[in-house]
């Protein structure tokens, strides 16, 4: 048994009474794409957010290559090489992909002053490798489309390594051949050994994509299956009606 | 021809707001200028306008930082009274009783004292607005009131006058600037830095691979750039000092006064802290990782939460920093008076803020540059000089420049909406 790269163990976490996320267990191993799915509100993005440390948890604990880990914010979780794509990218609109790309990590010269220009290089370089058609270097990303503004989102999380990568419906704005780039894409990071959290709406995907999925569904896990063993069917009963297969 | 015209405006990377600005100015200036009979474009008043301009433009750059950030600060007037008050009151009575009058470091202590009252007021604003998340607007009009109101106790509403003598030459006059040949010095270091500069960013782009901008497009800019500077310097190097100050400065030094001799009064002093405010603050906003942090929150908070900017903490360095500047702001201000009453700043925040909303600063936060705001306070003083100038009065000032500001922003916004940014 390898150790997993990430374990959360017995997460909570409420918003104002409301349980969001209640004693929910997770993992994920290197080199393993676990699809987290569910309903609108059943508590994935907020799941995976407690990883990524935008929000604090109540109670549990995670362990990363199985030792305690602290995240107390987003920083935190940079430290231990967790990127992540939200939903909503998440991009500074005003800015340019490069300053995008580094926010929170900009290089910066022997004076200490941001580099612009090297980071203007980087950028040209990865994007060169995920997105061959990008040339919009000197606009806001405002001034992209959505496919452009994804490859942004998923350029600042493949650049800095990632062990561990959160990609929170990465799919969801994206045309079909921009979709079938992702997957390739998440192929790719999964043949380096990356360990992948996929949050999706669509089963088809996570059928294609995962090697395990875990479902919740008002804030407490249903089930975690291997995507082989389950059919697309078992699946969205777990989602809509909360049953593991085979239960009655 | 059109197209020729916007090709060759591409390769100079000069953007259209900046030329719209700068239009704008040389339309107010030429015609206040033939209203005037060309006294408005006299040396004399050029000298006057950019003494004026100063400490609202220092204020205003640091208002960009605020406007970006999604807030907005209604008190700088008056905490530029109340720093401007406590600091003469230190000049006139407190500081004077200790070390004795006229002592030497007593402006050295009143300029420290200014910028670290501006700073800490400004971080406590800061805190509550960041921390305690009340909204900015509330804080700073609270702000508004408290300060005007502590200016008053400080010296229970009396005026303070006069000011120490070597702090009063902060404020301009005809003994606060450079000076004939410091002024020639300054201008020619300016020049040489700022195409320095520029050849450096050509370097190392080219080193980088990028597209640089032709060799004439970068040499015209650089020619600007220098003649710029060079013609303000020699503009300033046009205006003699009266007989009367000239009087007292030749007995200051020990030279004899003859009728024949012409000193110039040379680049003011205030116009060289605004310079060098102006500068330090665009290398802030552009070349450091806080200046980014400012404007990726001002474009997305979320974003730039997540990014693991803390943007409570910059909140407070971003009101901090507006403080200091109004403390710079105050220096000037109370110098160029040379005294102090309860209505020093009154207004002022209107100005400051209208001076950053005419540069280009948009107030839903995450754009603006520092020369746009110190270029929109050159704009409203020229106004309001020029308007003084023709001898409109005071009233139908200000409902001018208040049809200026809402036209302003207006253009503002069809030219956002047409670039599409």
């Amino acid at each position: 048994m390898t150790t997993p790269l990430v374990e959360m163990k017995d997460i909570s976490i409420s918003f104002g009474g409301i349980k969001a996320v209640d004693h929910v267990s997770v993992d994920l191993k290197p080199g393993e794409v676990v699809g987290l799915l569910g309903h609108n509100g059943a508590g994935k993005s907020t799941l995976i957010k407690i990883l990524s440390g935008a929000y604090a948890m109540d109670t549990g604990e995670i362990l990363i290559n199985g030792e305690k880990a602290t995240i107390n914010n987003p920083r935190d979780a940079r430290t231990y090489n967790i990127e992540t794509i939200y939903q909503t990218l998440a991009l500074a609109d005003n800015l340019d992909a490069a300053s995008n790309l580094f926010l929170g990590r900009e290089l910066v010269g022997p004076t200490g002053f941001v580099d612009d220009d090297a980071m203007e290089a980087e950028t040209r370089k990865i994007m060169a490798r995920l997105n061959p058609n990008f040339k919009k270097f000197k606009d806001p990303v405002s001034a992209l489309s959505g496919g452009q503004r994804q490859s942004v989102a998923i350029a600042r999380a493949v650049y800095f390594n990632a062990r561990i990568l959160i990609m929170d419906e990465p799919t969801a704005a994206l045309g079909p051949h921009e979709t079938q780039m992702v997957s390739e894409l998440i192929q790719q990071l999964k043949a380096e050994g990356i360990g992948i959290f996929l949050i999706s709406h669509d089963i088809h995907d996570v059928m294609e994509l995962c090697d395990r999925a875990s479902v919740m569904k008002n804030g407490k896990l249903v089930g975690t299956v291997d995507v082989a063993d389950v059919t697309d069917d078992d699946l969205l009963g777990m989602i809509i009606l909360g049953k593991k297969p085979g239960e009655s | 021809m059109d197209d020729q015209a916007k090709s060759m405006m591409d390769k100079l990377g000069l953007d259209a707001r900046l030329l719209g600005m700068i239009g704008a100015l040389v339309v107010i200036w030429i015609v206040f200028g033939f209203f005037t009979d060309w006294r408005f474009l006299s040396p004399r008043n050029f000298f006057n306008v950019s003494v004026q301009t100063a400490s609202v433009a220092v204020m205003a750059t640091g208002m960009v930082f605020v406007i970006v950030t999604r807030n907005i600060d209604l008190s700088v007037g008056s905490m530029l009274g109340f720093i401007g008050m406590t600091v003469a009151a230190l000049q006139v009575q407190w500081l004077p009783s200790v070390l004795g009058l006229g002592h030497p470091m007593i402006w050295v202590i009143a300029v420290f004292a200014a910028i670290l009252m501006g700073a800490v007021l400004g971080a406590a604003q800061g805190w509550v607005i960041g921390y305690l998340t009340v909204p900015a607007f509330i804080v700073t009009l609270g702000g508004f009131l408290i300060y005007r109101g502590a200016m008053w106790w400080v010296t229970k509403g009396q005026t303070q006058a006069p000011l120490d003598p070597i702090f009063r030459l902060l404020g301009g006059g005809a003994e606060g600037t450079l000076g004939e040949t410091l002024s020639w010095v300054f201008g020619t270091v300016a020049a040489v830095v700022a195409v320095a500069i520029m050849l450096l960013s050509r370097r190392r782009k080219a080193t980088h691979g990028f597209t640089v901008k032709p060799v004439w497009a970068e040499g015209i800019l650089m020619a600007m750039a220098a003649g710029l500077i060079m013609a303000f310097v020699w503009i300033m190097n046009s205006y003699p000092i009266p007989r009367g100050a000239m009087r007292r400065m030749t007995e200051a030094r020990g030279i004899e006064y003859t009728d024949g001799m012409v000193w110039n009064h040379g680049v003011a002093i205030p116009v060289v802290i605004l310079l060098a405010v102006t500068i330090v603050m665009t290398i802030i906003a552009t070349r450091t990782r806080f200046g980014r942090y400012v404007y990726a929150t001002g474009g997305n908070p979320e974003a730039a939460s997540l990014s693991g900017i803390d943007t409570r903490l910059l909140t407070v360095k971003v009101f901090a920093l507006m403080g200091a500047l109004t403390g710079i702001a105050s220096i000037i201000a109370s110098a160029r008076l040379n005294a102090v009453d309860v209505g020093l700043g009154t207004l002022d925040e209107l100005r400051v803020i209208a001076a950053a909303v005419i540069g280009g600063t948009a107030l839903s936060g995450g754009a603006g540059t520092i020369y746009g705001a110190v270029i929109g306070a050159l704009i409203m003083q020229s106004l309001q000089s020029g308007m003084a100038s023709v001898g409109v009065d005071a009233p139908l000032q200000n409902i001018v420049v208040g049809f200026v500001l809402v036209l302003a922003v207006w253009i503002d916004i069809v030219y956002r909406r047409r670039a599409g940014v």
